[in-house]
C-alpha cells in the first residue's frame, strides 16, 4: 500500500514583530540593516518552545483523527528544549497519544524535518512527523531580522491521503554555510554569496534534478515547487534550472512569518497544500549540510483537510515591542524583581504521577455520579458519593470553556505583565483556575469563550528545567 | 447537636501590639509587646496559663516551625503551645484552641497568641510561596490582590453592576477604613484619603488599585481566655463571653464543582448561618453592634456584608455607598481601621478583630468608641482565596446578653 500524507497543521504564534521597530533600535550600530527592516516576523511568547509549538500544529493536524491509531511521534528541530529528555516524549503526552508509540527527536541539521518526513513516508505505519524551531539570534544582525517562529505536523501513512509520496531524493555533504556548537546560543553564518552559489545552486540544484530524474518526472508537471531557501530569488532559480515552471514557486513567507529553520520547508509544504487542488504534483526541498527533495501528488481528500487547517490559522497581530521580545528570548536582563525569586523546582516524583494530569490536562469523570473535574481525586467533588478510585480520564485539553472571573494581575511575577488569570468553565463540565495566555488588554471579560493550549508554565533556571502546563487563551474570530 | 460555646469562655484579658512597618523588632518582640498588654489585663501571673496557642500565616518569615517560639519568646511556664496556620484565619484558630480548651475543662485559663512578621522579605506583599508538589504543577502563582480581585468581576457580571459603580463602592470602603485607621494610635496607616486618591491609585489587580488593598504589616495580638466563673473568682465585673465560633473550610467544590458562580464566599455563608444559630441572632442587620470583617481587599468587605447577611445579596454595594457600614453607620465595619489601615499581620488578625471587639464592648476604645453600648460584635476571619478558603466567623459580646 502506498503511503502519504494523511493530514497537516500549522502553528504560527499570534505576534508578529515589524522589523522597522528592530531596525529603529539598531540602525545607530547596523544602518546595513535597513534593506531587510521591512515586513514582520512571527515570534512566540515567553512560554513558547520548540515543544510547546509542535504540540500546538499536532494538534491541529489531529483534529478530528482517532489518536490511537497513531504508532509512531517525531519533533524535528535544532532548538529542542532538553538534551536528555524526548522531546518528542513531551509532545506525546500534551498531545494524548498513547503510551505504545515509538518516538524521536531529529536533530542536528535544519533538514532534520525533512529527513523525518521521508523516513515516515517509506513505511506505511501511520506516524505524526512534528517540527518547530524557535532559535536565537544576536542583537542587530541579519539572523535576528529573518529568523521567525512556528511549527508544522505532518501525519503521515495509508488510506485516504490527502497526497501521495511518489518519492524522493537525498544528499548528504558536510557543508558549513553555518553551524551551532552544541549549548551555544547563536548561529555562526558564512558569507551569504558562498552559500548560495556552493550551496543552494550546486548542492540543492543537484539533489532536485536527481529526484526528477529518479521519479522520471518532468519538471514541467510540477504544479508547486516549494523550496524552502529564504534567499530571494534563489528558489526561481533553482526551479528555472530543473525546468520547473517559476509561477509553480512557493512563497517563502518572508514578508510574514520569517525563517523558521527547521519548521519552515513543513510550513511551506503546509500552506501550498492550503491553496492546491486535487491531482497536482508538490515538489518538497530542503537544504542542510546536503539536500532533501520528495514529491507528491495531491487527491480529493485534500479540501476536508484544508478547510479545517484554514479555520484553525489565527490573524496576526502586529507588535511593535522589541524590548519585549529581547527580554523574552534572554537577551535583554530585566530586573524580575524579588517576587521572581521564587524557587520553581519540580519534584521528578510528583511529575511521574501526575503525568497525564499535567502534561495531558486529563481531568476525570466520575463513573457513579457523573461528574467532571479537574484534577482527578480519590473522592469525587460530589460528596454524594464516597466510593474511591470512580474516575476514568476525561481529556479537556480540547475542550472550549468560558471565563467565570478573572483578572489582569501587576503583582504576580510574569515575564507578559500582567498576569492575566481566572476560573474557567468547560463546555460539558470540569472547570479550573487557569493562567491566560496570549491575551491582550481589553480581551478578557467574563463570559469569554477560551481555548487551552500547552505552554511553559515557569522555568527552574537554577536546575535548568522547564514546566509545562495548560492556559487558556482568547478565540479568535474565525476560529470555529 | 452540639450545645455550642456560647457564654462558656470569658475573655479575661486581651493584647495588641501597634501594627505596621516594625523594622525596630522581631516576631519575638511583637508577641512580648502584645502578651504584656494581656497579662497585665488579665490580672493573672504568667504561671497561671495551663495552654497556649501560637497562629502564625507565613511560619517560613515569622516564627519558623512549631509553638516553641512563643513558649521561649514569653518564657511560658512548661505548657503546651500548639502552633496553628489557617491561612489569614490562623489568628482566629489559635483563639478557637484557645477557646475549646476551656470550654472542654481540659484548661482553666489559655492563651491565644496570633503574630506575623512580614516585612522581613524584602517586598510589597504578601511572600511568593508554594503550596504543595501538585498544586505547583497546576496551580496559578497569582498574588493575594489577583485572587480576590476575580470576585469583583464575577459579582459585577453577575449583578449587572456598572465597573464605575463597583469602583466607586470599593472606593468608599477604602475612604472609611482610612478614617477610621487614622483615630487608632495602633493602626498601621493613618491617613486619611479621599475618594479620588483611591479611585485613581496605580493598579494592583484589575480592577483592585493600592487603596483596594490592606496593609502588609508586622504585629501580634492575643487573648487570655478562661471560664466565666474564674473570670468572676478574679474580680471581673463586665465580662466579654464568646457567643459563637465557626470555622468552615473549602472542601474543592467551589474550585471544582461547576455550582459556585464566583461571586461570593460559600464558607462564610455557611459560617456565619451556624454562628447565628450558636449566638442566637436571628436578623443580623439590627442585632449586630459591630463588625471587624476580613477586609484583605475592598472588594472583600462589600460582599462579606452579603455572605453575612447583612445585605441582600447584589446589594451590598450600595449598602456600602449609603454609609451604613462608616463608623457612624447602624453597623459600623472596621471601626478600627480594619485590615486596610490597622493592618494585616496574618497570624495576629484574627485576634486583633476580637481585639477591637473587645475593647468597644468594655468601653475603652478611646476616640473611636461608639456612643450607643454595644452588645453582638462579630469578627469575620478569611484565609486562601475566593475559590478554596477558610471562613471563620465569630461572635463577642457580654455575658449572659
Amino acid at each position: 500500500m502506498n503511503s502519504g500524507i494523511l493530514s497537516y497543521g500549522l502553528y504560527v504564534p499570534r505576534r508578529r514583530l515589524q522589523r522597522s521597530s528592530i531596525y529603529e533600535a539598531n540602525s545607530w550600530y547596523a544602518p546595513g540593516l535597513s534593506g531587510l527592516a521591512n515586513g514582520e516576523k512571527a515570534i512566540s511568547n515567553w512560554d513558547e518552545d520548540s515543544v510547546t509549538m509542535a504540540v500546538e500544529a499536532g494538534r491541529y493536524c489531529l483534529d478530528g483523527i482517532d489518536r490511537t491509531l497513531i504508532e509512531s511521534v517525531s519533533l524535528a528541530s535544532t532548538t529542542l528544549p532538553f538534551a536528555d529528555r524526548s522531546n518528542a516524549g513531551i509532545a506525546k503526552e500534551a498531545l494524548n497519544l498513547s503510551d505504545n508509540v515509538m518516538s524521536a527527536d531529529q536533530t542536528g541539521s535544519l533538514r532534520a524535518a525533512t529527513s523525518s518526513l521521508m523516513q515516515s513516508l517509506q513505511n506505511d505505519s501511520t506516524d505524526l512527523c512534528l517540527a518547530a524551531d524557535r532559535r536565537k539570534s544576536k542583537v542587530a544582525s541579519i539572523q535576528e531580522m529573518s529568523y521567525g517562529d512556528a511549527s508544522a505536523a505532518f501525519l503521515t501513512g495509508s488510506g485516504d491521503v490527502i497526497a501521495n509520496y511518489l518519492g524522493g531524493y537525498s544528499n548528504t555533504i558536510d557543508f558549513v554555510d553555518h553551524y551551532r556548537e552544541t549549548g551555544a546560543d547563536f548561529d555562526y553564518t558564512w558569507e551569504a554569496r558562498f552559500v548560495r552559489d556552493e550551496g543552494y545552486q550546486k548542492i540543492l540544484g543537484s539533489t532536485i534534478k536527481s529526484a526528477l530524474a529518479k521519479l522520471e518526472i518532468s519538471g514541467n508537471a510540477i504544479d508547486h515547487a516549494v523550496i524552502a531557501v529564504p534567499v530571494k530569488g534563489v528558489p526561481q532559480k533553482l526551479a528555472a534550472v530543473a525546468g520547473m515552471p517559476v509561477e509553480a514557486v512557493a512563497d517563502p513567507h518572508m514578508a510574514t512569518i520569517g525563517d523558521t529553520g527547521v519548521c519552515h520547508p513543513l510550513l511551506m509544504l503546509a500552506m501550498t497544500l492550503q491553496k492546491a487542488k486535487p491531482g497536482q504534483k508538490v515538489l518538497l526541498a530542503s537544504f542542510g549540510q546536503g539536500a532533501d527533495v520528495m514529491v507528491f501528488e495531491t487527491t480529493e481528500y485534500l479540501g476536508v483537510v484544508n478547510k479545517r487547517q484554514t479555520e484553525f490559522m489565527q490573524p496576526g497581530l502586529q507588535d511593535t515591542n522589541y524590548s519585549r521580545y529581547l527580554f523574552h528570548r534572554g537577551l535583554l536582563d530585566i530586573d524580575k524583581g524579588m517576587r521572581a525569586e521564587l524557587d520553581e523546582k519540580q519534584p521528578g516524583t510528583s511529575l511521574a504521577r501526575d503525568r497525564k494530569t499535567v502534561l495531558g490536562l486529563i481531568g476525570g469523570k466520575c463513573t457513579e455520579t457523573g461528574v467532571i473535574q479537574f484534577p482527578k481525586t480519590d473522592l469525587p467533588v460530589n460528596t454524594v458519593s464516597r466510593a474511591t478510585g470512580t474516575f476514568e480520564d476525561y481529556p479537556l485539553a480540547d475542550r472550549r470553556a468560558t471565563v467565570l472571573s478573572f483578572t489582569a494581575d501587576r503583582l504576580a511575577y510574569s515575564p507578559d505583565p500582567p498576569s492575566y488569570y481566572g476560573m474557567i468553565d468547560f463546555e460539558g463540565g470540569g472547570r479550573m483556575v487557569a493562567e491566560f495566555a496570549d491575551i491582550e488588554e481589553g480581551e478578557a471579560d467574563v463570559g469569554k469563550q477560551m481555548r487551552m493550549v500547552f505552554r511553559i508554565k515557569a522555568f527552574d533556571e537554577l536546575r535548568g528545567f522547564r514546566k509545562y502546563f495548560w492556559k487558556a487563551i482568547p478565540v479568535q474570530r474565525g476560529e470555529s | 447537636m452540639a450545645s455550642g460555646i456560647k457564654d462558656k469562655v470569658a475573655i479575661l484579658g486581651m493584647g495588641c501590639a501597634r501594627f505596621g512597618e516594625r523594622w525596630d523588632t522581631d516576631a519575638d518582640g511583637l508577641m512580648v509587646e502584645a502578651f504584656e498588654e494581656a497579662i497585665a489585663d488579665a490580672g493573672i501571673e504568667v504561671s497561671q496559663l495551663d495552654a497556649a496557642w501560637l497562629g502564625v500565616g507565613f511560619d517560613a518569615q515569622s516564627t519558623g516551625p512549631s509553638g516553641i517560639p512563643a513558649a521561649v519568646a514569653l518564657r511560658l511556664p512548661d505548657i503546651g503551645v500548639t502552633k496553628v496556620e489557617n491561612y489569614c484565619a490562623s489568628g482566629t484558630e489559635s483563639l478557637r484552641g484557645a477557646v475549646y480548651a476551656v470550654a472542654s475543662g481540659a484548661a482553666d485559663i489559655a492563651l491565644a497568641m496570633g503574630v506575623e512578621k512580614l516585612k522581613d522579605t524584602g517586598y510589597g506583599g504578601l511572600p511568593t510561596r508554594t503550596r504543595g508538589s501538585r498544586w505547583d504543577m497546576i496551580g496559578v502563582t497569582g498574588s493575594a490582590p489577583g485572587n480576590f480581585a476575580q470576585l469583583a468581576s464575577a459579582y459585577g457580571a453577575k449583578h449587572r453592576i456598572e465597573k464605575s459603580d463597583l469602583k466607586r463602592a470599593m472606593a468608599h470602603v477604602s475612604v472609611k477604613s482610612h478614617a477610621n485607621g487614622a483615630k487608632n494610635p495602633k493602626a498601621h496607616l493613618r491617613n486619611v484619603i479621599d475618594i479620588d486618591k483611591a479611585l485613581n491609585a496605580t493598579m494592583i489587580a484589575e480592577p483592585l488599585g493600592l487603596f483596594d488593598c490592606c496593609g502588609v504589616s508586622d504585629g501580634a495580638a492575643c487573648a487570655i481566655v478562661t471560664t466565666p466563673e474564674i473570670a468572676k473568682s478574679l474580680g471581673k465585673t463586665d465580662i466579654v463571653a464568646i457567643k459563637a465560633m465557626q470555622v468552615v473550610s473549602s472542601n474543592g467544590w467551589e474550585m471544582q464543582s461547576d455550582q459556585w458562580d464566583g461571586s461570593y464566599l460559600h464558607t462564610t455563608r455557611v459560617a456565619a448561618t451556624k454562628a447565628y444559630k450558636e449566638a442566637g441572632i436571628t436578623d443580623p442587620r439590627s442585632q449586630l453592634s459591630l463588625t471587624e470583617v476580613h477586609d484583605c481587599f475592598s472588594i472583600t468587605e462589600l460582599i462579606t456584608m452579603e455572605d453575612l447577611f447583612i445585605s441582600k445579596e447584589g446589594e451590598g454595594w450600595k449598602d456600602v455607598l449609603n454609609g451604613l457600614f462608616d463608623a457612624d453607620g447602624k453597623v459600623p465595619c472596621q471601626i478600627d481601621g480594619g485590615l486596610k489601615c490597622f493592618g494585616h499581620p496574618i497570624g495576629a488578625s484574627g485576634l486583633r478583630m476580637v481585639y477591637e471587639n473587645y475593647l468597644q464592648l468594655l468601653g475603652r476604645a478611646g476616640e473611636r468608641q461608639r456612643k450607643i453600648a454595644p452588645t453582638f460584635c462579630l469578627s469575620h476571619n478569611l484565609g486562601g482565596m475566593p475559590s478554596q478558603n477558610v471562613s471563620s466567623v465569630s461572635i463577642i459580646g457580654p455575658l449572659g446578653t
